[in-house]
């Protein structure tokens, strides 16, 4: 079970953080400000896992953004890394070529996917199609409000 | 700006820029600050807030939270979005919700409303919000509301596929919280049916539920054995196009495939021969699968069909049941340790160890052997050679035992210092464990004293003192090597300690060879003497004290040595003390006393080895050494645990170690059993030496030699245990340098003697300029202190407020009394205060002085900036008196895991791939006081060839600057 999800630059700033456990506010930026320092300082070659506290931290780096899963000892640490890279996938089919940008300044859709395809620390959806359908349903409806509203300004409907 | 999708919001992605484009800290938070007025003032003022504006505001919010900022408000404006008809803003405000609003929140119960509200709906995509929001926040409190309504969607005919999946998750997060949930009876077999769903998806979210519910009640979930495997089999044989969108890279469903296995981990092997041989074909597929020709040269699809290999591994390991399954399985790992990617290398390293612990692959295992050392040679990556260390440990046994503690020594010698202290204990234990003949393990423990001797815990000596008592084959060869060993000019003081107390036993059987006689025997060890701590010299007294007995023809020379001012004048009470009382015996007694108490000490009980206890202990340490009940078996207590106590061997005899490891190791329980200098108090029973228990004999002669030890003004030595000459008036001082280890924490002792222990926990706020200290005052003695005052000294009044709690002035025997001090920064401060703490002890008064641990760093806060803003800023502060510089030599061995750590206990953000040289340290920070902030700069310069420091400091402060320099100084 994934235990926290955390996306960074590489200068260390906090884009998005997914908490799967409960933790205390103060306890959740000790822990990630500790391991943002420890992931940042692994030389690029180096392996994609590593034990930290006691959990096992699984890694990797797409372009500027670190992309670090906290997960219990026992998970299969190369699936963990696929799950990543899934969600990249989905970044990157829903803003089309997703860079950091994208998800700072949406970073409430980046919030959104990540529910679709993972849910208390677990893969609810591995299928891509199934999860972007559910995502662009969501914006349809938002759209369609959005037209409505607007017709309901000028008095239309 | 990127484009925005769905329904954008102009406002905040404005506001997003103008973040991004703040030069400085200061101004974003200006910006921030700003924005916050003006949203806290429209959800005050402006009645007439649409949705949408409401909507905006409350994502603003979210993302000045994410930022890192604190927010107090508008946790009610998102609530009220909930209730919206709009799914957008519904939407944001499950989303404000489920990361800002704690689970002990007083607006829970209209939040618990509005999520009934929208489960209820018809719209499945609502279901579905309010669905993942239980799921995100997963509290007791939802746990009960909803244990109802979760399992009702997830079985129910109508429910979409897309609300089952998140209904099964859901429900797994709430068991989580509240376990005693678990649907039973008639949901069993329909939750247990949905492994047979059609969508892959539904069953790929219903299989976490299910081995969840599996662990708590498998003989009920039984029936999902086979399920799980005609699943997994339908998958395994499917080709990889019939699955669709459910085929990752040419692999079909690895994520279900991998749970599907997982759960069946939780049972033994099927009784149904049907069941079992079908799982057999799965697993040989599997493997068959990953020796074809790979259909992608992806990483993802090998990584993923790797995983689903990695997990029927870890089935085959788990039923430990099918040597060909285990022998292929072990055949492949071997190919994947020469594998190119480090990934697989780590994970083919971890995986064997499991294969290591059964006895049917054992032997495969060790086939592996020159590979895995040759890893432990050449792997670049720490965490991968840790794990080639594991391995080894795990497929030692007594026919390679010599050649792999061979390599592991080898190893150490070069091993980085994050590892050396666990590989140390993995080693005596498997010297221990295999040695077939003792003199080896007498070998390998010295060597690594000698390789690695900060890194030897007590555990270590103490065993293999204990092993040389115990087994009289052994103690004249262990006699001899250690003489030799501490020949060398210089050898670690672990190494005195051991030969000081081997010689000290049977340094007789070695004394017939002029070369190692008394004499020889006794200058050897007296010239190592006076360059040990002091809990070594008083080890070392011992063993003089036992060569009267051992060598009556030195006598007069030990008697010199106890007479000479350095001993019996010596300002250590301890040692003081021992000495007094030694030389006393020496004289008064006769030689058959002596004899009966200086006797051979008897063997130790045989017990299992403390140091596989310690090295499991290793394992959880770090986050544990704060809680305060564990390893208290000892009054009086602190507070708090020394937290270097396990982890570095010179602080390990110091006096805050009341009831660690190795006491128990010992089996000195009680302080009585320590032998004769501490028959009056306790400060030694904390492993000065390792004394086995003594038999009630010795102690009754000792009795007779001193008198009644009870009373501590009786006897003849008395007086010297409660109060040595030299303490007697005066005042106990503590000085700054001793109290210097705060600067990185922010709790521990400050001072203990026998009569007092002085503990402190603090906390500070910088930004606030504000912080609590409490000092925790524990009685030792036997006897209440009274009169018990504590006086605040502080220099500069006007730059550090400090505000002291009351206290009583009495402080019971074995009590502790807390007294807190409240401390405001009002401008920068160079002194550190000190508090005077009097008492009398039995009428004898004591007073002790000691700083406050209260240094300008508390009020330093970590200020993370890129390497622009940092460059930019440091040449600002170019003035001379703006920057301190110092050079040191480096304290400890030079390790940027440990510096950094170090650097960002005192308060400074460590900032990474900003200096052009990645061996040094930049740093940045504000101090907050009252008054002013002063932004602090500092770059730390290891140079390791000649293992020197050069430290730099840039402050706005030129007082800040210096103070900061000489107080990180030999600090690393």
């Amino acid at each position: 079970m994934i235990q926290f999800l955390l996306l960074f630059s590489r200068q260390g700033k906090l884009r998005l953080q997914k908490w799967y456990v409960a933790t205390e506010e103060k306890q959740k930026k000790k822990l990630s400000r500790e391991l943002i320092n420890v992931v940042l300082q692994r030389k690029p070659k180096m392996c994609s896992f590593l034990e930290w506290k006691d959990m096992k931290i699984v890694y990797k780096r797409y372009a500027s953004l670190y992309f670090c899963c906290a997960v219990e000892s026992t998970d299969n640490e190369l699936l963990i890394l696929e799950i990543i890279h899934r969600y990249v996938e989905l970044l990157d089919k829903y803003f089309g070529s997703v860079c950091e940008l994208d998800i700072i300044f949406n970073f409430e859709k980046a919030y959104f996917i990540l529910d679709e395809f993972i849910l208390g620390g677990e893969v609810q959806e591995t299928s891509k199609k199934n999860v972007l359908k559910a995502v662009s349903a969501q914006d349809v409806m938002q759209e369609d409000e959005a037209v409505t509203s607007a017709l309901e300004e000028f008095g239309l409907v | 700006m990127p484009n925005v999708r769905g329904d954008g919001m102009r406002g905040l992605a404005v506001f997003i820029s103008d973040i991004r484009n703040c030069k400085s800290k200061e101004a974003e938070v200006k910006r921030i600050n700003k924005e916050l007025a003006n949203i806290r003032s429209k959800f005050k003022g402006d009645k007439t807030l649409d949705g949408y504006q409401k909507k905006k505001y409350v994502c603003k919010l979210l993302f000045i939270f994410l930022l890192g900022h604190d927010i107090d408000f508008g946790h009610m404006e998102a609530v009220n979005l909930l209730s919206s008809n709009k799914y957008s803003e519904k939407q944001v405000g499950y989303l404000f919700i489920s990361v800002l609003i704690s689970a002990d929140s007083e607006l829970m119960r209209l939040i618990i409303q509005s999520i009934k509200t929208d489960l209820a709906s018809r719209n499945p995509i609502f279901v579905n919000l309010a669905l993942q929001c239980i799921a995100n926040i997963g509290s007791k409190e939802m746990a009960e509301a909803f244990q109802q309504d979760i399992p009702r969607l997830l079985v129910s005919g109508d429910a979409i596929d897309l609300v089952k999946q998140s209904a099964a998750l859901c429900l797994l997060r709430l068991l989580r919280a509240a376990p005693d949930i678990a649907p039973s009876g008639e949901w069993t077999s329909r939750i247990v049916h949905l492994l047979n769903d059609q969508n892959m998806g539904v069953v790929t979210a219903a299989c976490s539920l299910i081995e969840a519910l599996v662990k708590k009640n498998p003989a009920e979930y039984k029936a999902c054995v086979s399920l799980a495997v005609s699943r997994l089999s339908r998958i395994v044989s499917s080709p990889y196009n019939d699955l669709q969108d459910y085929t990752y890279y040419f692999v079909p469903a690895p994520w279900l495939s991998v749970k599907l296995l997982r759960l069946l981990e939780n049972y033994p092997p099927s009784d149904d021969a049907g069941v079992r041989s079908r799982l057999n074909e799965c697993l040989e597929s599997i493997f068959t699968k990953v020796s074809e020709p790979p259909k992608s040269k992806k990483v993802q699809h090998s990584n993923a069909k790797n995983a689903v290999l990695f997990e029927a591994i870890s089935l085959i390991i788990h039923m430990d049941s099918d040597p060909a399954l285990l022998i292929r399985a072990c055949s492949q790992l071997g190919q994947f340790l020469q594998h190119r990617e480090t990934n697989m290398r780590y994970l083919a390293l971890e995986c064997m160890c499991l294969l290591a612990t059964s006895e049917i692959s054992h032997d495969a295992v060790k086939k592996h052997q020159e590979t895995v050392v040759n890893a432990l040679k050449t792997e670049r990556d720490v965490s991968v050679r840790q794990r080639a260390i594991d391995l080894l440990y795990a497929m030692c046994d007594k026919s390679n035992a010599e050649e792999i503690v061979q390599e592991m020594l080898a190893y150490l010698e070069s091993a980085d210092y994050s590892i050396r202290e666990e590989m140390v204990l993995k080693i005596a234990i498997l010297a221990e464990k295999y040695a077939s003949d003792y003199s080896w393990y007498v070998d390998v423990i010295l060597n690594l004293i000698r390789i690695a001797g900060d890194y030897v815990s007590e555990e270590v000596w103490y065993r293999v003192i204990q092993i040389v008592i115990n087994r009289d084959d052994v103690q004249g060869y262990a006699a001899k090597t250690v003489f030799e060993a501490l020949q060398a000019p210089a050898c670690h003081e672990n190494m005195v300690k051991v030969g000081g107390y081997i010689l000290g036993e049977f340094g007789n059987l070695i004394a017939g060879d002029p070369r190692s006689s008394s004499q020889v025997q006794f200058d050897l060890l007296y010239s190592k003497y006076p360059l040990c701590s002091v809990n070594t010299r008083c080890l070392l007294l011992s063993t003089f004290m036992k060569f009267i007995n051992l060598f009556p023809e030195i006598k007069t020379t030990i008697q010199d040595m106890l007479q000479n001012d350095t001993n019996i004048r010596n300002a250590d009470a301890e040692l003081q003390q021992r000495t007094v009382e030694y030389l006393q015996l020496s004289n008064i007694a006769s030689a058959d006393i002596l004899a009966t108490v200086l006797e051979e000490m008897p063997a130790f009980p045989e017990r299992e080895s403390s140091i596989l206890a310690k090295l499991k202990k290793k394992k959880e340490l770090p986050d544990n050494v704060e809680s305060p009940s564990k390893e208290h078996r000892h009054l009086p207590q602190a507070i708090v645990n020394s937290a270097d106590g396990a982890s570095s061997p010179e602080r390990n005899g110091g006096p805050s170690n009341y009831g660690s490891a190795s006491m128990d190791l010992l089996g000195l329980n009680s302080p009585t059993n320590d032998g004769m200098a501490s028959t009056n108090n306790g400060i030694n029973s904390n492993g000065y030496a390792p004394q086995p228990q003594a038999p009630a004999s010795d102690m009754s002669a000792l009795f007779d030699v001193f008198g009644s030890p009870t009373q501590p003004n009786g006897g003849d030595f008395g007086n010297s245990a409660s109060s040595p000459p030299g303490q007697k008036s005066g005042v106990q001082l503590v000085s700054e340098s001793n109290i210097k280890k705060f600067l990185f924490r922010n709790s521990g002792i400050v001072f203990e003697n026998e009569a007092i222990q002085i503990g402190v926990k603090s906390q500070f706020t910088p930004t606030q300029a504000i912080g609590q200290i409490e000092l925790y005052y524990g009685n030792k003695s036997t006897m209440p202190l009274t009169n018990f005052t504590v006086q605040v000294h502080n220099t500069e009044p006007n730059a550090l407020l400090i505000q002291a709690q009351d206290i009583g002035p009495v402080i019971q025997i074995s009590a502790q009394v807390k007294q807190q001090f409240n401390l405001r920064c009002v401008t920068v401060f160079s002194q550190t205060p000190t508090v005077r703490i009097s008492f009398s002890m039995n009428n004898f008064p004591m007073t002790i002085e000691a700083p406050i641990p209260v240094f300008i760093n508390k009020f330093l806060e970590g200020a993370a900036m890129d390497g622009e803003t940092f460059f930019a800023r440091w040449k600002k502060l170019s003035l001379p008196a703006q920057e301190a510089q110092e050079q040191f030599f480096a304290k400890y061995p030079i390790d940027a895991a440990s510096t950094q750590e170090k650097l960002t206990s005192i308060g400074f953000a460590v900032l990474p791939n900003i200096d052009p040289n990645p061996e040094n340290f930049v740093a940045a920070g504000i101090i907050y006081t009252g008054s002013t902030q002063v932004g602090c700069l500092l770059r730390l310069e290891p140079r390791r060839q000649d293992s020197k420091y050069r430290l730099t400091v840039r402050t706005s402060n030129e007082g800040v600057s210096k103070r900061l320099a000489s107080l990180l100084k030999d600090e690393f």
